[in-house]
């Protein structure tokens, strides 16, 4: 029995998809538009790093799921009760032994949660090197003649399988081959259909480099399946928790900043800018008036300031945060708010100069000669002529809201601590670098997970301003970019 | 001249005051000075007394906009005092006790001590990086370099803070890890700083830069300046990158004055006394007068920022006019 949970960003997210899914479907109907993003996905560069950001997205859909367990309706042992919670701390239980009703786990968990089961209730007792098999600290063992020694245990999950550290490495090999055979497998299964159908038909699409990212993610996903369910590849923190699971699970915290924080600013930027830069007047000095004072302020003080009061007013209305989860759902939705509200400015400086430009134009004067109403003539003729400069914004301000999450919660302003971060990670990483030997590996699996995200959110941004910033259409010519070398190559 | 920069100074009033009121709003009318005491003083169960006592010495005890039971109604509120007094660059005492102005007056010299060198050095390192890569346009050099800008802009600052401090200053030796002395025995501590700080910024600013001269490059007088055989060298030096500079300008001379202000993070990992760790631990240890100073120097200091990139147009730009 499960009962499913609605998160606010659960919800927000699953609504952004769906628009996204109407604004491709009304893209049909634009061919400008389509042969723009055409172009985008004819570069091998835009095709493959989309599939890595569908790639990100997709886990972050997956952990969005959320739903509550059933507790049986006997008590638990304390041993089954780590297995249905994942934190430690998180298992509280309810009487439920006298009431027939079911009751639920307080903890929430996701489908990702459920995937990653395997790896997750491997928990150790404290710091772990990856891929190690003994624990980072000495403790005292008895021994079985009696004596106390003091040195390194064996972890409790990792490698449990093993006899001794010799047999490691040749372990590690064989799995790590299993796994990559396993991907292939997979990887073949998915392209293999598409490729048949398609061998005889000429693409534009360059599908060698789409069929290269898939494999690539297939491969490395079964082989950090296989071998984190019996290793802890990026090793355990502090408690013992496995950091790949961390790190998996902050992607979500991630693409949803992103996304979230991106929406928020669109339409104020929208409706101010181009409000602004059609009315003119005294519409045009106020928006102007807000966007400069909201700009002199250093964001980042702004946004430690908003945050700071988010958790004056969270502490102060405890009772209506009583679980964890909404408790840092609520703080996350506040700091996606936050960064959105704080980061407007630019999007809309942008827009209104645009507007003013483009309501001087011939058909913008013959649209009012016709009488045509001001909604009109700003959703026929100004809203569709400033869509490239609204995607671009779109596409580069995620990545840069991706990072100044991890600055965030380093600062200590970020998203609440139960909830898995990369800043969050990496912020522990301050004490860890300074131990001795250096717990390395939480600050590197971070590094890896948010630098894979960004390049391709970078990259991507990169060929959809290529394919829709008119300024750019010269120098492309001048210099052939990627995109244009694609293209030509095209196919196979 | 004059006329035109006293007219921007006068126009910067009503923002300042604007920055202002948000700040107000967002300290004291979300959140009453109740709600701050009570989180301040930590206990969920503190008696009134001890909050009122702490509102008091602290003057957050008055009312909001208008006091009914003093001699001057609008004078003797908390607006008055927190936020009209910033204007005359009053910064009070923080809630600790301590007189924010001084300590503002204190610690600005490390935070510049880092920055100014930082911004310099960065500043002219990508300049030069975006000449040669404009040099060779088109090449496999050009895509090489424009690739590895991007790479380098994709990594978090605080990746380069902490790779940089444990490899040159944990493994290598070279430098201190973190600290900070005043005067030239200070050097060895603000290298490493300095070097991460340009290394950060390089993906970015090259990027950016790349793309103005190469717009740039496309004008007709870069042709005219190539059809008459002057060679490619010159015509970088003597004719893209003066040309060059003016859209370079808008985005550099900006953040000058902030340069006082200092990074949050560097100075917090690199434990420099400025400006900038003086905001994080307030952040930290919510001292909200603090921060509330700092959001208001900040906008000051922006202001000015937007106010020289227009006088510094001038200089660059004969066709630019003030009037």
């Amino acid at each position: 029995m499960i009962k499913p949970v609605l998160l606010w960003s659960d919800i927000l997210i699953f609504l952004l998809v769906a628009a996204l899914g109407l604004f491709v479907l009304q893209l049909r109907n634009n061919p400008q538009a389509k042969k723009r993003w055409a172009s985008v996905f004819h570069s091998k560069v835009g095709l493959s790093s989309f599939i890595v950001i569908l790639f990100y997205v997709s886990i972050a859909l997956l952990d969005s799921l959320h739903f509550r367990e059933a507790l049986p309706p006997v008590s638990l042992t304390p041993d089954e009760r780590t297995l249905t919670s994942d934190e430690s701390q998180q298992s509280s239980q309810p009487d439920t032994g006298q009431s027939q009703a079911v009751a639920y786990d307080n903890q929430i968990k996701s489908v990702l949660d459920v995937i990653l089961a395997d790896i997750e209730k491997n928990h150790e007792k404290t710091y772990s090197a990856p891929f190690a098999i003994y624990s980072f600290s000495k403790e005292n063992m008895t021994l079985a003649d009696g004596t106390v020694v003091r040195d390194f245990p064996r972890l409790q999950y990792a490698g449990s399988h093993l006899n001794n550290e010799s047999e490691r490495l040749a372990d590690i090999i064989a799995r790590s081959a299993d796994a990559m055979v396993t991907g292939l497998v997979i990887a073949l299964l998915l392209i293999g259909g598409h490729w048949l159908a398609t061998r005889n038909t000429s693409s534009q699409v360059p599908w060698r480099a789409a069929y290269w990212t898939i494999a690539l993610l297939c491969i490395a996903c079964s082989w950090l399946l296989e071998l984190g369910s019996v290793y802890h590849i990026f090793g355990t923190d502090k408690v013992g928790q496995d950091v790949l699971v961390q790190s998996i699970k902050a992607v979500r915290t991630g693409v949803l900043i992103g996304t979230l924080a991106t929406l928020l600013t669109l339409p104020i930027a929208i409706i101010l800018g181009i409000s602004a830069g059609y009315f003119k007047g005294w519409i045009d000095d106020v928006v102007q008036y807000i966007y400069i004072t909201l700009s002199s302020i250093p964001g980042i003080l702004l946004i430690a300031a908003s945050v700071l009061l988010i958790d004056v007013y969270i502490e102060t209305h405890a009772e209506d945060f009583n679980l964890t989860a909404i408790r840092a759902d609520f703080k996350f939705l506040a700091l996606c708010a936050i960064l959105g509200l704080t980061s407007w400015t630019g999007l809309c400086r942008l827009l209104r100069a645009e507007t003013l430009k483009i309501s001087q134009l011939d058909y913008v004067q013959a649209a009012h000669a016709f009488g045509v109403s001001h909604p009109r003539v700003i959703g026929k003729h100004i809203l569709p002529n400033v869509t490239h400069i609204i995607l671009i914004a779109l596409v580069l301000d995620f990545s840069g809201f991706v990072l100044a999450e991890a600055v965030l919660s380093y600062i200590g302003v970020g998203v609440d601590a139960s909830m898995s971060s990369w800043g969050n990670m990496i912020n522990a990483a301050r004490s860890e670098l300074s131990r001795d030997p250096v717990v390395w590996w939480s600050v590197s699996a971070a590094f890896v997970f948010m630098f894979s995200l960004v390049l391709a959110a970078n990259l991507f941004s990169d060929q959809v301003r290529n394919a829709f910033d008119p300024r750019l259409a010269h120098t492309a010519a001048d210099a052939p970019s990627s995109q244009h070398t694609a293209a030509t190559q095209g196919g196979q | 001249m004059l006329n035109y920069i006293i007219r921007r100074l006068l126009y910067a009033l009503p923002i300042l005051l604007g920055v202002n009121i948000i700040t107000f709003a967002l300290f004291f009318v979300v959140n009453s000075p109740d709600q701050m005491a009570r989180v301040h003083l930590g206990d969920k169960h503190v008696s009134e007394e001890a909050i009122d006592n702490w509102k008091a010495q602290r003057g957050y005890d008055k009312p909001l906009f208008i006091n009914h039971n003093s001699d001057s109604p609008l004078t003797d509120t908390i607006f008055f005092d927190k936020s009209i007094r910033l204007l005359a660059f009053d910064f009070g005492k923080s809630d600790e006790g301590r007189s924010i102005g001084s300590d503002i007056q204190q610690r600005m010299w490390p935070s510049l001590a880092v920055q100014l060198p930082t911004f310099i050095i960065g500043v002219s390192i990508n300049i030069l990086f975006a000449l040669l890569i404009v040099m060779f346009r088109a090449t496999v050099f050009d895509m090489a370099a424009v690739t590895l800008c991007v790479v380098m802009l994709s990594i978090s600052g605080v990746f380069y803070i902490i790779g940089g401090q444990y490899l040159f200053a944990k493994i290598l030796s070279l430098v201190p890890i973190s600290g900070y002395l005043p005067g030239s025995d200070g050097l060895k501590f603000l290298i490493l700083p300095i070097i991460i700080g340009v290394i950060g910024g390089i993906g970015a600013g090259t990027r950016l830069y790349r793309t103005v001269f190469l717009e740039e490059a496309t004008r007709d007088y870069i042709r005219t300046a190539r059809a008459k055989g002057v060679s490619e060298f010159h015509v970088l030096l003597r004719h893209l990158l003066p040309n060059g500079m003016i859209p370079i300008l808008t985005s550099v001379v900006v953040v000058i004055p902030s340069l006082f202000i200092g990074s949050l993070l560097m100075e917090s990992f690199f434990g420099i006394p400025g400006l900038g760790s003086y905001t994080l631990d307030a952040i930290q240890a919510q001292d909200f007068a603090i921060v509330r100073s700092m959001v208001f120097l900040g906008s000051v200091l922006y202001i000015i920022g937007l106010l020289l990139t227009d006088i510094s147009y001038t200089f660059v730009d004969p066709r630019v006019r003030l009037s």
